[in-house]
């Protein structure tokens, strides 16, 4: 009977579980879709705690009691800016919460353990501490506590092979003879060595690939802590958000015509790739912010087209408050998105929202392309790469064949850019010398509420 | 773990994932930072491992491990449907956002 309600709670989770997933195919039915997942995990929480092995319920309540108020507190004050970091630091914790359950169930069952059981307790650990580990790294590179260029040495690649072989061959053997409990934690401790050392050489613009990796992997943990405790709610759910990870990774790297191997192994962004570009021609046009105002201030069509930079600057709401100016005369605006703007997937959009810019004036890259012809002015602000000619025309260099946002069709662009200094892929931007485009320097918050000024009084 | 519930585990494993690549890409990148911290709080469901860990009275370790593991899955859960709900709270169309 009691059996009956725990799988029966759990049978009901899944099924909201995904119905909430489908609600995120669009923004409308997003929040109900939520909903019905939060109470899917309510009552799969509630089936649990009926379950006969359970003794005590002291550690469980603490325990329920201090992760609410953590996640809570995290929930309500992490600003939107930040959310890469949150993101990775929730990865973190997903992946040890399932590493360390499998340590319990290999404790519990030590010696015993048939070959399935410790072939997916293996998996289990493996996977959690390795993302353990490297989403902590990937948090401290998004929240600046550690350099974001690539770190890399000679032969690294190398060692980290050897290191993963070593770990994968510890495995296997432990399948074989699952009593070794010395081997099974130094297989441990080798995975979360491995973690760090797999995003120690990702540079902070290949973090959204990083992220959805990471959210893969944390995923799959939680899948394979299903197939050792026989729960089928958990390998649903790890198993939706293994794949979503997934597929996020594949949608980023297409974004940037590179393939998953190269993301992990190239080490883009580090000072080697630099200057291959070439000898650039011409000089920056700077340009006055009065102009720019007057420019803005008569245009058909503007498109704003945000990167990192604005993330750093806080400038979303800077930016809304020119859009708002700029309608207010007539002027169309519209938000060029491109896919891996930003430090994780959907980043720009998110701060966008934020700063109530509505989203149906929030433009995919397929669908603002066209546009650009018929653009008055572009206005770029903190992004780099994306808009970067060479991609299209280029064909040796670093990025070509990454899609791009072709702001340079446009009839005159913009550059909010901090200083001359180059993007994070160190690559020299032909954009920044073509006769249609001028620079504007300065921080892109205080830029833009002076344009908006400007604008009022053209 | 018997060989017809590990058979039954590899159906659902494989089953979940067809369905999860058709629900999940019809997701739009607009909605993809919801995406990833909702299906970050699904998979907290791993909660469910960790309380029976916590619970079940093994020993000290099992009891200490899972309750590290109950803090973060609970973490994870209550934080990320709090944070997308937030996020999905600021999307608005363009008639509801003209003033504010």
């Amino acid at each position: 009977m009691q059996t009956y309600f725990i799988e029966l709670s759990y049978l009901l989770a899944s099924i909201l579980f995904i119905l909430g997933l489908k609600g995120l195919s669009h923004p409308e039915t997003a929040k109900r879709g939520m909903h019905l997942a939060e109470f899917g995990m309510l009552m799969a929480i509630i089936g649990t705690l009926m379950h006969h092995e359970i003794v005590t319920y002291t550690w469980i309540l603490a325990g329920l009691a201090i992760g609410s108020v953590v996640g809570l507190a995290m929930g309500v004050w992490v600003p939107m800016t930040a959310m890469p970091q949150r993101t990775a630091l929730s990865h973190a914790f997903g992946a040890l919460a399932a590493a360390l359950v499998g340590v319990a169930e290999y404790l519990k069952g030590a010696g015993h353990l048939d070959t399935v059981t410790m072939s997916a307790l293996g998996f289990e650990v493996m996977l959690g501490s390795l993302t353990t580990t490297g989403s902590l790294l990937a948090f401290a590179k998004l929240q600046g506590m550690v350099r974001g260029t690539p770190m890399t040495y000679k032969g690294q690649n190398v060692f980290n092979m050897l290191l993963l072989a070593t770990t994968v061959g510890i495995f296997i053997y432990l399948v074989i003879n699952p009593g070794s409990m010395t081997l099974f934690f130094i297989m441990a401790g080798l995975a979360f060595v491995f973690g760090l050392l797999l995003v120690m050489p990702i540079g902070s613009a290949d973090m959204p690939v990083v992220m959805s990796l990471l959210n893969s992997y944390a995923g799959l943990a939680s899948a394979a802590t299903g197939f050792v405790l026989s729960n089928k709610v958990l390998i649903i759910a790890g198993t939706l958000d293994g794949f979503s990870g997934f597929i996020l990774s594949i949608l980023m790297c297409r974004a940037m015509n590179r393939s998953i191997t190269n993301v992990l192994f190239g080490a883009f962004g580090s000072a080697t790739t630099a200057g291959e570009s070439g000898e650039q021609q011409g000089s920056m046009r700077e340009v006055g912010l009065e102009d720019i105002a007057t420019q803005l201030a008569y245009a058909n069509k503007v498109v704003f087209v945000p990167g990192y930079g604005l993330a750093t600057a806080q400038a979303q709401h800077a930016v809304r408050e020119l859009a708002d100016v700029l309608e207010k005369r007539g002027v169309t605006v519209k938000y060029g998105i491109h896919p891996v703007a930003g430090r994780m997937p959907g980043h720009m959009n998110v701060l966008l929202a934020e700063a109530n810019v509505p989203y149906s004036s929030l433009y995919e890259l397929e669908q603002i392309n066209p546009e650009f012809a018929t653009t008055d002015v572009s206005v770029v602000i903190g992004a780099n790469d994306v808009v970067n000619p060479d991609a299209r025309d280029n064909p040796s260099s670093p990025i070509a064949g990454m899609p791009i946002l072709e702001v340079d069709r446009s009839k005159s662009v913009v550059v909010l850019k901090r200083g001359q200094g180059k993007g994070f892929s160190g690559l020299e931007n032909p954009l920044f010398f073509k006769p249609v485009t001028g620079m504007l320097y300065g921080d892109a918050k205080d830029t833009l509420t002076r344009l908006v000024q400007a604008v009022q009084h053209a | 773990m018997s060989h017809e519930s590990l058979i039954s585990a590899l159906y659902v494993f494989a089953l979940a994932a067809f369905l999860g690549y058709q629900v999940i890409s019809r997701v739009p990148p607009l909605l993809h930072t919801p995406l990833m911290s909702a299906t970050n709080a699904i998979s907290g469901i791993s909660l469910v491992g960790s309380i029976v860990t916590a619970g079940a009275g093994h020993s000290t370790t099992s009891t200490i491990l899972g309750f590290v593991a109950v803090v973060c899955a609970s973490t994870n859960v209550v934080g990320g449907f709090v944070i997308t709900d937030r996020m999905l709270r600021m999307f608005k169309r363009r008639d509801v956002t003209k003033k504010d």
